[in-house]
Order: structure tokens, then C-alpha cells, then sequence
């Protein structure tokens, strides 16, 4: 797992790629959705639901519109923390430390300072809407909110990676050893599962007849899900939007996986397999099974919650709950890779520092 | 009454001097008017599905014969196959300056053209690229998901707004003619190409694209572009899309940025201590 600072400084080197648009749509963001000042998305999920999601014109439940999963929940239950819920205070306060860590500066004149600030464009989280919840943690299963331990199968496959990225050498000596982030290939938005992608974490998801599309603002990752047409209302679509029951061969591996979706009454249930597992999600490999489960509780709130089956790597699936809060679109482009300044401009100031370094020991060993 | 006469002779005018593009058009892709495209359920022309064009025109999409592969190594499987083009009259109405820059991009096409950087294409290379796309369509949006890089537009039926800024992809406002959309591109950026012969655009490019159902597996369509600061006058392009009939058709991953890694940034690598 990496260090807290390591992912902000992550985070951080993302940015220097697509500034522009990023601080074009953060503060349409920012503007347009003032935090909310009630807790939400802590529906327990075994509950009587009164709300009935509205209808798209051939009788899906609708989930269609711009969507942010945003948050400041973490995925594990932090240690030291031994309950499901906090108080409402004690929420309030975790919350605050959070937004306080993410708006640290950097020392100028220090090598970690990149002349930027986090807060001043509206990127840290808490300057748009996030979602609010009571829980310590996403995860729900198990219950004590910490991913299960590795298999041994997992362990060796854990420590197989560690060799096969020091082979790739330090994450500047290339751009194949660097960060998949950084290198603009993919970021934490559009999984699955979809989590919080530090910044940015907006969606929007239109339907048509047998499909739900889900687009991720970061490097314009999209979902496209077929439905499973058993499953569908409505008359069925031409056969060339996709087939639910059909699965691609296995020796089709994709960055996203291959996803096929069903409507269990309201809930959209989206399984995914043909992982590539380049992307590992907490440690995931090529036989990862994602389930997850989209439900529309209200006008404003899609309960999302997903369960995450490698028996492979974990010893037990695992399951996590999280929420998507209505927000404001257009969603701009995010042409992440066509300007990625900040990799080749990290290349670069690596090759030099080298250069210099090797220079200056010339030097010495000319004295 | 006279007043209705002028303006009656003036249309009939101005359809005679129409014509000849109609006919040109038509010659390329011809049309079936009496076809009327089975509805969504809330009674749009449905244009869902995967959809693909059958032509050369990524390569050139002006006429141009068969010619060699640009990278030596990959011989025959790298040559460029012949096309008739999809320009309407054949040639681009390029300002004198513009055809020039088209040849220099030409001359330089393997370090200068975007899609060899696997960056986004633009518009309507997009369309005519060589890979599939989707079109998802929803009352408000309708979305085209294009596999090659992932490439996505949103169009707006709704809630219309001008470009908030230059991108590569445009901002795309649409709306229904009869059985036509009729999609409206302005907002771009002037880095992306029409083709890997060159042919360009600035950042004042506006698109007009015409989707025509013509039956159950083509559609018709018709481009309009215009760049005062490149073309001498507005142009159209025409060319049918095709339908992928297989049951388990599906847009597949081509997230080309790990493939161009080496290419753009190998130059970059650590060498090896000496």
C-alpha cells in the first residue's frame, strides 16, 4: 500500500497533465454545487424503501443525469476505530482532519514543493458536493470494515509483483515504470468498482433500450454495460447493442474488465470479469469478479454497492457500500495523455538530475 | 402577391443552384428517402447500435491510388489501398497556404499526425477513423463511444450551450430533422487532423453532421465543414455507416496510450550506468 503523501504527491503530479480542463471543471463544480450541509447516504440498505425511482420511456428504473461519488469515507476502516458508525460530531471531525490533510501545502523551496496549490482551484474535495455518511468505513463485510487476508496463492502473487515492478526500476526511469495515473492509462473513477478519484470524481450515465453507459470525467472512461435482455422492458433492441448472456472468451482481457448488467426489480446488478489485472484493484489479479448493485433511494441519491470476489488473492469476497449524489453537468473532456506535459516534463528533470549528478562526480574525482 | 412571386423564384433559384451538390451527394451515397427508421420508446428515429464506415478515407479522404506503406518494415500489410474519396467534388477548397501546410503535414505525417500519438481524433475523423462506434441515445443526450482511444461525444438534445472551451472532440449541440440529426460541432481545438494525408484544420472548424437513416443497417452521412481560416468556402463530405449485425458485437478496449509509450517518451528512458 502507499504512503498517504505518496498518493497526494500522485494526485498532485496528475494534475500538471490536464490542468486546464480539470480547473475548468472543478469550479463549474464548485460553483454550481454547494457542499451539503445534511449527512446522506447512510441507508443501511435493509430497510423498507418507499421511494420508486422514475422511468426512462421504455420502463427502466431511471438513473440517468450527472452523479459524484466523491467522498471522504475511506475504503478501510482506519485503525483505532472499532465501530461501523460514528456520531454525528465524531463524523464531523474526521471529516475535518481529512479536508485538512488534503489541503496541506508544500514547503516552498523544498524538492516537494510543485508550485502548486491543492486548495486554490477548488480541487480538494471539499470545495464541490461529496458524499456525506456516518460510516467508518466502505467496507461492511466484514465487519470489522478491513479487507480479508491474502491467500497464500495471494501472498506469492503479491510478492511477484513487488519483483516484477523493481525490474521496471524507480518510477522515473521510465514511462513504463511510472504510476498508471500519472501516465494518464487509467484512474481510480471508472473501475469496478468506481470509487472516489481524489478529484474530478463526476459521472454521467444515460440509457437507452438494453444498455446503461456510465462516463467517467477522468480520461473519459466509459462504461458501456448490456443488459441482459430477459431482464429488459420494453421491446428488445437491434442484436448489435450487445447481448447480456453473452460472455466474451476468457483470452479477452480488458483494463475495465467486460461488464453485463440486470435489473433485479429497481436494482441494477452489473457483474464484471475479463480483467486484465494490470489495474489491480487493492491487490486484485486476472480472476477478480466485481458485483455491483445500483440503486436509486431518491430524487438526489444512487446507492452503490459492490462485492469483490478473487478467491485467488482473498481468502473471503468482500463487499463495500458507498453512494453517488446528484450534481450539475456538462461534464468537459479530460484529455489526460494528449496533454501530459507532467510525464515528459518528469522524464526529463530525472535525465538532467542524473547528468548533473554524474557531472559533479567527475569533478570530485578530478580534485 | 408579387412579393410571394420573388421570393418563390428566388428559392427556385437558389434549389437550381443546389442541385448539382444534391445530385453530387447522392451519386456518392445514394439515398433512400421513402425509408422511415423503426422509433424509441420515446419516437425518435432509432439510430442505437454499432456502427462502422467501409471506406479508405482515414487514409485520404480525398481520391488517391494505391501507394506505399509509410514505416518500410511493414510492407504490403502498411500500404495505403486505393480510394475513391469522400470529398464532395473530389478536392478540398483550401486557401493557397492551407494546400501547402496540407503537403508539409504530408511530408511529416509519421512524426506530426495525432492518431499515430494515440490522441484523441476529433471530428468527423472519429466517424470515419476505421474502428466502431456506439451510438447510446437517450431524449437529452446522445452519446457516440468510439473505440479507438476511447474517444467519447456527448451530444446535447437539451439544455444546448455554446463550447465552454476549445477541446479536441468539440461540443456538439443536436436536434431532430424529420428523420434526420443534425449535429452541430464548434469548440475545437486546432490539433487534431481529418486523415493521415494531412488534411487539416484551424481551431475556427465548424461541423455540421447529418445522420440519415436509409434503411435498417446504413445510415447516411453528410458532413459540412467550414474554417474560414483554412478553406476558401464550406465543403461537404458524404459517406454510408454501416451496422454490425453480430449478436455479441460489442466495443472493445483500445487504449492505445500504452502502445505509444516507447514512441513518445523512450528517448527518456535511464540508460544503463556505463
Amino acid at each position: 500500500m502507499k504512503p498517504a503523501w505518496a498518493s497526494k504527491r500522485a494526485a498532485r503530479r496528475r494534475l500538471l497533465g490536464a490542468v486546464a480542463a480539470v480547473v475548468l471543471a472543478a469550479s463549474v463544480a464548485a460553483a454550481q454545487t454547494p457542499a451539503p450541509r445534511t449527512p446522506a447516504a447512510q441507508t443501511p440498505s435493509v430497510q423498507t424503501r418507499t421511494y420508486r425511482a422514475p422511468r426512462t420511456a421504455d420502463g427502466q428504473p431511471d438513473l440517468q443525469g450527472f452523479w459524484t461519488n466523491s467522498t471522504y469515507t475511506p475504503l478501510e476502516r482506519p485503525d483505532g476505530v472499532t465501530k461501523p458508525f460514528y456520531t454525528p460530531a465524531e463524523a464531523e471531525a474526521a471529516i475535518k482532519l481529512a479536508v485538512q490533510r488534503e489541503s496541506a501545502q508544500t514547503e516552498p523551496g523544498t524538492t516537494a514543493d510543485v508550485h502548486y496549490d491543492f486548495s486554490q482551484f477548488g480541487l480538494d474535495r471539499s470545495q464541490s458536493l461529496y458524499v456525506r455518511s456516518l460510516r467508518t468505513s466502505l467496507i461492511v463485510d466484514p465487519a470489522d470494515g478491513k479487507i480479508p487476508p491474502l491467500t497464500d496463492q495471494g501472498k506469492r502473487r503479491t510478492a511477484q509483483r513487488g519483483e516484477e515492478q523493481k525490474k521496471l526500476g524507480g518510477r522515473w526511469d521510465s514511462a513504463e515504470s511510472n504510476q498508471l495515473d500519472d501516465r494518464c492509462l487509467i484512474m481510480a473513477g471508472p473501475g469496478p468498482p468506481m470509487m472516489d478519484a481524489g478529484y474530478n470524481s463526476n459521472y454521467h450515465i444515460v440509457q437507452s433500450p438494453g444498455v446503461v453507459m456510465i462516463l467517467t470525467e477522468m480520461i473519459h472512461d466509459v462504461r458501456i454495460i448490456a443488459l441482459d435482455p430477459s431482464t429488459r422492458s420494453g421491446s428488445p433492441p437491434a442484436s448489435s447493442t450487445g447481448d447480456g448472456r453473452m460472455l466474451v472468451d476468457p483470452k479477452i482481457r480488458q483494463w475495465m474488465g467486460v461488464s453485463r448488467g440486470r435489473w433485479d426489480g429497481d436494482t441494477l446488478v452489473v457483474e464484471t470479469t475479463n480483467f486484465n489485472a494490470k489495474n489491480p484493484f487493492r491487490g486484485s489479479d486476472e480472476n477478480l469478479k466485481v458485483i455491483e448493485r445500483f440503486t436509486r433511494v431518491s430524487d438526489d441519491t444512487i446507492e452503490y454497492r459492490f462485492t469483490i470476489d478473487d478467491p485467488t488473492m482473498w481468502t473471503r469476497p468482500w463487499s463495500a457500500e458507498s453512494a453517488m449524489k446528484k450534481t450539475v453537468g456538462p461534464i468537459f473532456e479530460h484529455a489526460c495523455h494528449e496533454g501530459n506535459f507532467g510525464l515528459y516534463n518528469t522524464l526529463v528533470g530525472a535525465r538532467l538530475e542524473e547528468k548533473n549528478a554524474a557531472e559533479d562526480a567527475l569533478k570530485k574525482g578530478a580534485k | 402577391m408579387r412579393n410571394r412571386l420573388l421570393i418563390g423564384t428566388t428559392l427556385a433559384l437558389m434549389a437550381g443552384s443546389l442541385l448539382p451538390v444534391l445530385t453530387n451527394v447522392a451519386a456518392q451515397t445514394p439515398a433512400s428517402p421513402a425509408y422511415r427508421a423503426p422509433r424509441t420508446p420515446d419516437g425518435k428515429p432509432n439510430l442505437n447500435g454499432i456502427w462502422q464506415t467501409m471506406n479508405t478515407a482515414n487514409w485520404n479522404i480525398e481520391p488517391h491510388p494505391a501507394g506505399p506503406s509509410p514505416v518500410r518494415d511493414l510492407g504490403a500489410a502498411g500500404a495505403v489501398p486505393a480510394g475513391l474519396g469522400v470529398v464532395e467534388g473530389g478536392e478540398i477548397p483550401y486557401l493557397p497556404a492551407a494546400r501547402t501546410k496540407q503537403q508539409e503535414n504530408y511530408a511529416n505525417r509519421l512524426k506530426l499526425d495525432p492518431e499515430i500519438k494515440c490522441y484523441l481524433p476529433g471530428v468527423p475523423r472519429s466517424t470515419y477513423q476505421g474502428m466502431p462506434f456506439q451510438i447510446i441515445q437517450s431524449t437529452k443526450h446522445i452519446m457516440l463511444i468510439h473505440e479507438f482511444a476511447g474517444a467519447v461525444r456527448t451530444i446535447y438534445m437539451a439544455e444546448q450551450t455554446e463550447a465552454p472551451a476549445d477541446s479536441w472532440m468539440g461540443w456538439s449541440n443536436g436536434r431532430w430533422e424529420g428523420e434526420t440529426l443534425v449535429v452541430d460541432t464548434k469548440g475545437f481545438n486546432d490539433r487534431s487532423w481529418f486523415d493521415r494525408a494531412g488534411n487539416f484544420h484551424s481551431d475556427a472548424l465548424h461541423v455540421v453532421e447529418r445522420f440519415t437513416p436509409r434503411s435498417a443497417e446504413t445510415i447516411t452521412y453528410e458532413v459540412t465543414i467550414e474554417d474560414p481560416k483554412v478553406f476558401s468556402r464550406p465543403w461537404k463530405m458524404s459517406m454510408p455507416l454501416y451496422k454490425h449485425v453480430e449478436r455479441n458485437a460489442q466495443i472493445l478496449e483500445f487504449r492505445c496510450v500504452e502502445f505509444v509509450e516507447d514512441l513518445l517518451y523512450g528517448h527518456l528512458r535511464k540508460q544503463p550506468a556505463k
